[in-house]
């Protein structure tokens, strides 16, 4: 029997951390990139289930991994775009709006899904990523197995929090995104388009959410099937306040989620019967909004956020 | 060329816009249907007579429509504070529980005329309750009420599912995990003989009705319109803020804990964590095609309930699957919502 804290001691643990943790970072810097320019998008869980179906279908049909991951992005960036026209342009809520996407694409998805896959026993299967070894640092001992064994994508995610971070804080582009985000009428004094920039943000940040879902179907598992995405788009907005909306957070905020999320799930067999399995599926829930109470003071909130921006207008 | 806001929305464009919303999304969804390989015109053909072609279609049209209702006043009282409660799913599974576990042999024993009233409040309380949670991180600490409520969806369902698992778990179900039953007294008497159509319809549309009624003749439904659209011209003019919107929330609330407790009473006589087909989420529909208005729930939620059960029929006779139903009322929030600002906005040159 195993106690409570040798779990923390297995490299099965640390390397579960960074798988669930994936989706999370792919999609919390998703909803990160929207929200810096001003826009929330609560389009993110449907985004995600359709990233995943569309990721999974490309694959199935004899497409590649890389190319169903592509899909999958191209589809989130379709809707990016729908929800960027309906918010930015047109000014409409952008709460409902979201919630309209995330309707939306999650049902697409299931009527495209049963149209091509009628309806079986067991859902039919792809084969998945396989951990890519990382040359020698792969043979270290614990960290090799812990860190150093993960599919592809679980890297190209962590890169891209660092690439995201340097490109919101050095680049004009970035500084761009982010004074959209504060001060709309301000960066049009720059000659920046506030409303281009906001629809390009949205765009892309879309379609790293539905990279979250791909990886759900071409990673972390191999099949897809309706709500397979179980909230995680909710719990990647509630990440963006833990974060403070700052990538190199939202990196963090994702792998101490998924370490407790790892956690429990080894925690629950070892405490076996005496606890109910639910108590423990409710914890990610339950700690996302833990998160929101504590960041919701100190977190520095675009300026500008949820604020539509008419030309002319204050 | 530039977007001014109408003063005025008159009554003929209020009409027309969830009209033609509608209209824009069954085109919309046409498409999706065409390119399963079916006629369209035929598959909503089949769909109309899912719905109403015969004595039961139509008894099952009116039995969905009665929980769509409460989630969709749910909605619409909540939106029209701008108290943004997406959590009516998870309140509508709380509502469901305590109603099943409070009417079953583990409960209350009285007689039913007593009792089904106290299981309705029950459930009321019940989501009222779960509501109260995300309103009171809002007002204390400035949490966005719409994660949290869309979070605690995910709670209450595993919550219910631990009870019906556990304490509350049928012994009777041979291993399905489904609640203990509620008495055979305590089901809501039927509409009609030999269907599932039950009063509850009654009550809905009566609470639509008094909540009508409230919105446009009552102090505090002026009160909770303006602590909407101004809160700080409300504040400024002596409203209690705070007090009104805990109101509205334990009226939101208690609507989607009634919607489950009634399709416990009502239809099913149990709990089980398939009980809603999104009733909740698709109530936040209702209230937008309503434009939030009581008795337009009434309409927007038989249109709803319509699409769903008259996909079953088309899905059966023609194959498209009946995830289109799904596809129509969600596309038809975003049509709405083009819609409203069409109907709201005039384009002036």
């Amino acid at each position: 029997m195993m106690d409570a804290l040798d779990i923390f001691a297995t490299a099965g643990l640390w390397a579960a951390v960074l798988r669930i943790a994936t989706p999370l970072i792919f999609g919390t810097l998703g909803a990160l990139v929207c929200e810096r320019a001003g826009v929330l998008n609560l389009g993110i869980e449907g985004i995600m289930t359709f990233g995943a179906m569309v990721g999974w279908l490309t694959v199935y049909h004899g497409g590649d991994l890389w190319l169903g991951l592509a899909a999958a992005a191209l589809a989130g960036a379709a809707f990016g775009l729908l929800h960027a026209l309906l918010t930015v342009p047109l000014g409409l809520s952008q709460h409902v709006t979201g919630l309209g996407i995330t309707l939306f694409a999650s049902s697409l998805s299931y009527y495209i899904f049963r149209l091509v896959v009628p309806v079986s026993g067991t859902p039919p299967t792809i084969e998945p990523f396989q951990p890519l070894r990382i040359p020698y640092l792969s043979d270290l001992p614990f960290l090799g197995e812990a860190v150093f064994a993960q599919t592809a994508p679980t890297y190209v995610a962590i890169l891209l929090a660092f690439l995201i971070a340097l490109a919101l804080q050095k680049t004009p582009l970035g500084l761009a995104v982010r004074i959209v985000g504060e001060n709309p009428h301000a960066a049009e004094a720059q000659g920046i388009d506030p409303i281009r920039v906001r629809i390009a943000s949205v765009v892309f940040g879309s379609a790293l959410m539905a990279l979250g879902g791909a990886f759900l179907t071409l990673a972390a598992f191999n099949s897809f099937f309706p709500t397979m995405v179980q909230g995680r788009g909710w719990v990647c907005i509630a990440l963006v306040v833990f974060a403070s909306w700052r990538p190199e957070r939202a990196l963090l905020g994702a792998l101490l989620f998924a370490l407790f999320d790892a956690y429990q799930l080894r925690l629950s067999h070892v405490v076996g019967k005496a606890v109910p399995y639910q108590v423990f599926l409710m914890i990610p829930y339950l700690l996302s909004i833990a998160a929101l109470l504590v960041m919701a003071r100190r977190a520095r909130v675009p300026q500008a956020l949820m604020q539509p921006f008419r030309r002319g207008e204050r | 060329m530039r977007l001014e806001r109408r003063a005025h929305v008159p009554l003929s464009l209020a009409i027309a816009a969830p009209i033609g919303a509608v209209v824009a999304a069954l085109i919309l969804a046409g498409l999706l249907i065409a390119l399963a390989g079916v006629p369209v015109f035929e598959a909503y053909r089949r769909m109309l007579i899912g719905a109403f072609g015969s004595r039961l279609s139509i008894s099952e049209t009116l039995t969905r429509t009665t929980p769509l209702i409460l989630t969709g006043l749910a909605a619409a009282v909540a939106f029209r504070s701008r108290v943004w409660n997406i959590g009516a799913e998870g309140q509508f599974y709380l509502g469901a529980l305590a109603t099943a576990a409070l009417g079953s042999k583990l409960g209350l024993h009285l007689a039913p005329l007593v009792e089904i009233p106290i299981l309705m409040l029950a459930g009321a309380l019940a989501g009222a309750l779960l509501l109260l949670v995300p309103l009171g991180l809002r007002l204390k600490f400035g949490v966005d009420e719409v994660v949290t409520t869309l979070l605690l969806n995910f709670v209450a369902v595993l919550f219910v599912s631990m009870m019906i698992e556990g304490p509350l778990k049928d012994p009777l179900a041979f291993g399905w995990p489904q609640s203990v039953p509620i008495l055979a007294d305590m089901a809501l008497p039927k509409l009609l003989p030999r269907s599932r159509l039950h009063i509850g319809l009654l009550v809905a549309i009566g609470l639509a009705l008094v909540l009508y009624f409230v919105q446009s003749r009552t102090r505090f439904g002026l009160e909770a319109r303006a602590a909407g659209l101004n809160p700080q011209a409300a504040r400024f003019a002596g409203v209690p803020i705070g007090w009104i919107l805990v109101r509205v929330a334990l009226i939101s609330g208690g609507l989607a804990g009634l919607a489950g407790a009634i399709e416990v009473l009502g239809v099913k006589g149990y709990v089980t964590t398939d009980l809603s087909p999104g009733f909740g989420y698709t109530g936040v529909v209702v209230a937008m095609l309503a434009g939030l208005n009581p008795i337009g729930v009434i309409v927007a939620a038989l249109f709803v309930a319509t699409m769903f059960v008259g996909a079953d029929g088309m899905s059966r006779a023609m194959g498209v699957p009946s995830f289109i139903a799904d596809v129509i009322v969600a596309l038809s929030l975003l049509t709405m919502l083009v819609a409203l600002l069409l109907a709201n906005y005039r384009v002036r040159r």
